[in-house]
């Protein structure tokens, strides 16, 4: 069984996103880039699979630029087996996103995905869920635990109200929640040996999708800021502002 | 014009969440209906008919809604679609796994979270944890929107005078089954509907030291949250967090014990009306967002901030 594994490469999650001076986006000129914190937790529950026996082999593949290679080869120091590269610069939206992962998918004939929950560029929390639905797959979404056991995927999901169990058929599409796993290290050989794997190379394309966002983005500005307040001394000092001051208790 | 809301509901209450979307969706403008999908939920559709505002409630009632699973509810909301402008839900783990399947679906790119409505076809979100706002326009037919909670006022119920509708089901598409729920049950308020908030972080050691919080939290009808640390070393359950990739919250007061303040932790609770913070070290990023900084050893000023409150008569 072959497991396909999606990563995004974005804003390194420790680095304050900075809007441009024109409003047209957020300056990424210079900024330290990285996998998707979710997407690393992917990698490491598909190379799970492969040591529990479950899958043979885990594909990563990322969508963007031509430095979306440096992605893949972080996947592929982690242990995935080999990667696949879409060009394509400019913006990315989940739905075509969504297509060329599905383009994919009939190529690859994977039995699962393993995607993010969520992108922290774009914060979307979509992708998963619409290649489900393009692909007609079952969906287990932002999940913490995951077994499969023959062609029964059972899975834990954490949801608002606390945690959710589900049962699915394989194919299927899963998506990440912080708690699934601890992601792995690359090792100083296995970054050695990622050079020498191979990562293919598409277009959009190639995959017969038109990639052109359709969402128009008219601006993007910085939030309204918040001043510091105050400090207070003591606990009494505190409980008289809240009450006296900002009248919230 | 017409906008369509998807409830979010246990069968037997409406949930909150959903009377946020509704006054995203009122601002949208022309007539508003609401979706109920479920099993035995009769009475969901009739507290939704009271919401202010509300038209038509849409009842489809049949096992395969019974818990809400993305792949029937995506398949019931491509057979409504067609009759609306736009559809929203609220940007809540149901609303999250649900929409961008119908999304794909009826091949629509969904617009995720929105804080704001411009007008019908352009809307405020929040991207990159909140650091920044994006207006985006979107010209696809049907919209599918998510609703951040916290963003729009809560829509009056009681006053309205919708009419319940009966909606033939979709079918179950067979492709997922519901096993079952550990949910946190509680007495406290929700976190994301709560008036005042109180989290833990790692600063809190355990999760033998969160009554300290709790002693607070039931002084003040708190709700209890907790960064991503603190729950990730098992203090509290998951559905406790706040942040980015937890939940939205904006309370008239946020207390932040032992918390840092992370990128990804403030994301979620910034948009707060007062936030107090507590932490031994006045270096800590959150001291920069809050109104009323303590800078001290929780473990002392938290159990003197419960006396503290019991002293003034806060609580009983
Ligand atoms: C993809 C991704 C998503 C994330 N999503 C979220 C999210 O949704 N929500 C979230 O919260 N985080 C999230 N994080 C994690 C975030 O980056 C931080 O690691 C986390 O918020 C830190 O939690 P903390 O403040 O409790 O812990 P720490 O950063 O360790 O801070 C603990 C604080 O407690 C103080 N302290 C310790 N002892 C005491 C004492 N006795 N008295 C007073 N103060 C004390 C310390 O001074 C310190 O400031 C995410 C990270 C990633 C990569
Ligand atoms: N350009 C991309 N390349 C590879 N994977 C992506 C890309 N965009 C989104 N994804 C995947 O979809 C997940 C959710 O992203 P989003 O829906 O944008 O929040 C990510 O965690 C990735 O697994």
């Amino acid at each position: 069984m072959k497991v396909l594994v999606p990563v995004k490469r974005v804003i390194d999650y420790n680095v304050k996103a900075r809007v441009k001076a024109d409003q047209t986006g957020i300056e990424l000129a210079n900024v330290k880039m990285s996998m998707n914190p979710f997407d690393e937790i992917s990698v490491e529950e598909a190379l799970r699979l492969r040591e529990a026996g479950i899958a043979e082999e885990v594909v990563a593949v990322s969508i963007g630029e031509q430095k979306c290679q440096e992605t893949i080869r972080t996947a592929l120091a982690m242990g995935a087996d080999r990667g696949i590269h879409v060009l394509h610069d400019g913006e990315t939206e989940p739905l075509a996103v969504a297509k060329i992962l599905r383009a994919l998918a009939e190529k690859e004939e994977p039995k699962v995905i393993i995607l993010g929950k969520q992108a922290i560029d774009d914060d979307c929390n979509q992708t998963g869920q619409m290649l489900a639905a393009l692909l007609g797959w079952g969906q287990a979404t932002f999940i913490s635990r995951l077994e499969i056991a023959g062609d029964t995927v059972s899975a834990t999901r954490e949801v608002d109200g606390g945690l959710q169990n589900i049962e699915l058929a394989l194919p299927v599409i899963l998506t990440t929640d912080l708690r699934l796993n601890e992601p792995r290290y690359a090792s100083l050989p296995n970054i050695m040996k990622a050079k020498r794997k191979p990562i293919d190379q598409y277009t959009p394309e190639d995959l017969e999708v038109d990639p052109a966002p359709r969402l128009r983005v008219l601006r993007v500005v910085e939030p309204p800021g918040r001043e510091a307040g105050v400090k207070v001394e003591t606990v009494t000092e505190l409980v008289d502002k809240l009450r006296n001051d900002a009248k919230v208790i | 014009m017409a906008v369509l809301i998807v409830a979010e509901h246990d069968n037997s209450e409406l949930k909150p969440a959903t009377l946020h979307a509704v006054t995203a969706g009122l601002a949208i403008g022309g007539g508003l209906e609401l979706l109920v999908a479920g099993h035995d939920c009769a009475g969901v559709a009739e507290q939704a008919a009271s919401v202010a505002g509300v038209g038509t409630v849409k009842l489809a009632d049949a096992p395969e809604y019974a818990n809400g699973l993305a792949e029937n509810m995506a398949r019931l909301l491509v057979q409504v679609a067609a009759d609306y402008t736009h559809v929203l839900a609220p940007a809540t783990t149901f609303g999250k796994d649900v929409m961008p399947r119908a999304a794909a679906l009826l091949d629509t790119q969904q617009i995720s979270d929105i804080s704001e409505v411009v007008d019908a076809d352009t809307f405020v979100r929040p991207i990159y944890a909140g650091n920044a706002l994006a207006t985006v326009q979107s010209s696809d037919a049907v919209k599918l929107i998510t609703v951040r909670t916290t963003a729009f006022e809560a829509a009056e119920t009681g006053s309205g005078s919708g009419t319940v509708t009966a909606l033939g089901a979709a079918g179950d598409a067979g492709l997922s089954r519901y096993v079952g729920s550990e949910l946190s049950s509680s007495e406290r308020p929700e976190l994301t509907s709560a008036r005042v908030v109180i989290s833990g972080g790692r600063g809190m050691q355990s999760g033998e030291n969160f009554p300290l919080i709790e002693a607070v939290a039931d002084r003040l009808g708190a709700a209890v949250g907790a960064s991503r640390a603190a729950v990730d070393a098992g203090y509290v359950p998951n559905d406790y967090q706040v942040g980015q990739t937890g939940k939205v919250v904006a309370p008239e007061l946020y207390i932040a014990v032992g918390i840092s303040g992370a990128i990804q932790h403030l994301a979620g609770m910034k948009d707060s009306k007062v936030i107090v913070a507590i932490n031994k070290d006045e270096e800590a990023p959150i001291f920069q967002v809050a109104d009323y900084g303590l800078v001290a050893d929780l473990f002392k000023a938290v159990p003197e901030l419960e006396e503290e409150l019991e002293r003034q008569g806060y609580g009983t």
